[in-house]
């Protein structure tokens, strides 16, 4: 399912079952426990989603299918920055192909790599909503408006 | 002017936040701490005024001034000026384009004036964390009549009456829907809010659910009443934090009010409201993948029949609602069926919201009456094209809408003239694209989406998608020919007859409407591989006119390939076979010597 291989401790075992049972172990909460698992967790490696699987008694299969199927869901942890680029038609239109061609020269990283420090992670995603600051970039919680490719470097530097 | 009554509403919408919105407010209410006014003066975190572009906003009531790109440091003037002495902060007041004067008031700003706002009534106006701001802007009214005067046939029967139009994208009429599931009896039914906003460049739902969350609550026990539902669920975007938020505080104060629970307002009516969440995947907009996915499956949709409206979430009738059409009732209920139907066109009646984004001055969120034309919302409220460029086209419905172009600016706007001219109403994503766009690259962005978004169910959208993707992917390189033109209408017609889905079925819209539309410039692409637009990297060719070139040599020295020649004082050269075409010399030269061909 995935290279990454990890051992869970107890705790992070006990962490899942109180999770699942916060939803009472209904199949049909299984998107509500994986959000609350990746919240915790900040991915969704496979050991975690067979505990899940056990708990909802749903097979791991199915687990795997939904965590697959949405993009919200990951199974590589993101970096300590996780960088965002919004590509959404009004960010697209006004260049942020060239900021996120620019960011992927700058950290080395394909979209959906984390580097290897673990610092950087870079993803694309679909429209934050904050449109009237296009081309936008987010780097955790915070927003970056109207960025430039000439931007990218600084911005980079302010997480170094 | 009693100064208690003062108020200043600081625009808390995405886009504000992101530029620094939150600094803004907190500044302002230290300022007024250390100016001890904090309990005279209301400061409100409001949602979304429309004016994103000139965001941050400060609004200060009453007079209604508008205050635009707000920094925190101006925190200390707003407060010393206008609120302790009374004079307005000239420097900050929002500037007309056109005229080029200080406008003091909202309803003075051109984008103003051609808007009717019934969905977004309430939106940077009322504080959407406080019910009791709601119910002062006659929040729950409507539910108040409709639960003390009003049978759910009546209720049925003025929606209907209304002429309201589903604003999710098809445009189903909202009443007939009610009363399919009103006619469905069952011991358990379902009303669900469809918040699953997922079409890029489009954010009309995250507004109106981040400015007043409560019309929607309430449109909601509006709609459980009239379809004898007692259990709602909002499925929304995990992506939007700010709009869960607010939403879970508006949950809890409508049951602190008995707005919301058992026995709403004493009439015996019982009717809750529970949140789910989306996790990111565009086709969980589709009715039935949105209440798979709230079942906790992969967000897959199934043939219809059985429609939702006989057995929907856990096999009972469901109703599914957009977020906009759900905040159209309460007004309608209020001011009755034939205002609605008032305004607007034949066949769609009402307002729509819009995302007005891309190569506009205006950046922002406007409601506008059906009917309104093309060349209105761009020119008049959306303040014409960036930068002074013309006008190519504007894209609505999103990913699976098309475009319209010049020709198309004075058609009026609704449901089904859209829908004629190639594209449609969608969700109210309007994109808009100047001379510098390649609608060729256009029509591949939207597939990408698509590609990436298809859930795989059924092939004709997983592989003719693909397929078509990689046909435009071709053509952008240069090795398209005349016969993939053919072979892009035939597969896009085949996979629009025989989808599953709306995605499937509407995703070639991009590449039909951009062929008809822009057949030259696919042409050009294909016999002269040239980019009329100058976007496709593969086509173009950077050229230095000597006439021009003073051979200053910094076009020479920022290359990073080495690709520039020539004597210093001579006209440079530039060789296209080392060239990697990352424009660093374009904008570099300061005599404009270099041009794409």
């Amino acid at each position: 399912m995935s290279s990454i291989k990890i051992e869970l401790r107890q705790e992070d075992v006990n962490k899942i079952r109180e999770i699942c049972t916060s939803f009472k172990n209904d199949p049909q909460e299984l998107i509500n426990v994986l959000h609350k698992c990746q919240e915790h967790f900040g991915y969704l490696p496979a050991e975690v989603q067979e505990v899940i699987s056990n708990e909802l008694v749903v097979p791991v299969a199915k687990v795997y299918g939904v965590v697959t199927f949405y993009s919200f869901f990951t199974m590589t942890p993101k970096g300590k920055h996780p960088i965002s680029i919004c590509m959404g038609t009004a960010c697209y239109v006004r260049g942020a192909e060239k900021v996120l061609e620019e960011f992927k020269k700058e950290l080395g990283l394909q979209v959906g790599q984390t580097s290897a420090d673990g610092k950087f992670s870079l993803s694309s995603l679909r429209c934050v909503g904050a449109c009237g600051l296009a081309p936008v970039v987010m780097v955790g919680d915070k927003t970056y408006g109207r960025v430039a490719p000439d931007d990218v470097r600084n911005i980079i530097k302010e997480y170094e | 002017m009693p100064r208690e009554k003062m108020q200043i509403i600081v625009c808390g919408g995405t886009s504000c936040n992101g530029n620094n919105g939150e600094a803004v407010i907190d500044n302002i209410r230290l300022e007024l701490e250390a100016n001890a006014l904090e309990n005279d003066i209301r400061v409100v975190r409001s949602g979304c005024f429309g004016l994103c572009t000139m965001g941050p906003i400060v609004k200060i009531m009453p007079g209604d001034t508008i205050y635009t790109k707000v920094t925190p440091d101006d925190a200390h003037e707003i407060v010393s000026e206008h609120i302790m002495k009374g004079r307005k902060v000239e420097r900050l007041l929002y500037k007309d384009p056109e005229g080029k004067k200080p406008l003091t008031t909202e309803k003075e700003l051109t984008s103003h004036k051609k808007q009717i706002r019934i969905a977004l009534r309430n939106c940077g106006i009322i504080n959407p964390e406080n019910i009791e701001d709601a119910i002062a802007h006659k929040g729950y009214e409507a539910l108040a009549t409709v639960l003390t005067e009003l049978k759910p046939q009546d209720v049925i029967r003025i929606i209907k009456d209304s002429g309201l139009r589903g604003r999710g994208g098809g445009g189903f009429p909202t009443g007939l829907k009610w009363e399919i599931a009103y006619k469905n009896k069952s011991d358990e039914k379902y009303v669900v809010c469809n918040a699953d906003e997922g079409d890029p460049g489009a954010f009309m739902d995250r507004s109106v659910l981040e400015g007043d969350p409560h019309a929607v609550l309430e449109a909601m026990i509006i709609c459980g009443y009239a379809i004898e539902a007692h259990n709602g669920l909002i499925y929304i975007r995990a992506e939007y934090p700010l709009a869960v938020a607010r939403l879970k505080s508006a949950i809890q104060q409508a049951r602190d009010y008995g707005l919301l629970g058992k026995d709403i307002l004493g009439t015996g009516f019982d009717f809750d409201i529970d949140i789910r969440y989306g996790a990111g995947a565009f086709v969980c907009g589709e009715e039935t993948a949105l209440i798979h996915s709230m079942e906790g499956l992969r967000g897959e949709p199934t043939v219809k029949p059985p429609f939702p409206a006989e057995s929907g979430f856990r096999g009972k009738p469901t109703n599914v609602n957009n977020v906009e059409t759900f905040a159209c009732i309460s007004p309608i209920i209020l001011k009755g069926a034939a205002w609605f139907a008032g305004i607007g066109t034949e066949k769609s009646k009402g307002t729509k919201v819009f995302a007005l984004a891309g190569k506009i001055n205006n950046v922002g969120l406007i409601e506008v009456p059906m009917g309104i034309t093309l060349r209105e919302v761009i020119f008049e409220i959306g303040g014409g094209i960036r930068k002074g460029k013309k006008f190519k086209a504007a894209q609505t419905g999103g990913p699976s809408g098309g475009c319209l172009t010049e020709k198309h600016l004075d058609l009026p706007i609704d449901f089904d003239n859209l829908t004629a001219a190639g594209s449609m109403m969608g969700s109210g994503g309007l994109i808009v694209m100047d001379e510098d766009d390649c609608m060729v690259s256009v029509a591949k962005f939207f597939l990408d989406f698509t590609v990436e978004e298809s859930c795989g169910k059924c092939s004709p959208c997983r592989i003719g998608n693909k397929r078509l993707h990689e046909l435009l992917e071709h053509i952008t390189k240069g090795k398209g020919t005349l016969a993939d033109l053919d072979r892009l209408k035939n597969m896009s017609l085949v996979i629009k007859d025989t989808s599953l889905c709306g995605l499937g079925q509407s995703s070639p819209n991009p590449v039909l409407s951009t062929l008809t539309n822009f057949r030259d410039e696919y042409e050009a692409h294909v016999t002269l591989k040239k980019c009329p637009a100058g976007k496709c990297k593969d086509l173009m060719e950077y050229f230095i006119i000597s006439a021009n070139c003073v051979g200053c040599t910094a076009c020479a020295r920022v290359c990073p390939v080495g690709a520039i020649t020539g004597e210093r004082k001579e006209p440079h050269l530039i060789n296209p076979s080392i060239c990697i075409k990352c424009g660093a010399c374009m904008e570099k030269c300061k005599f404009d010597a270099i041009i794409i061909q």
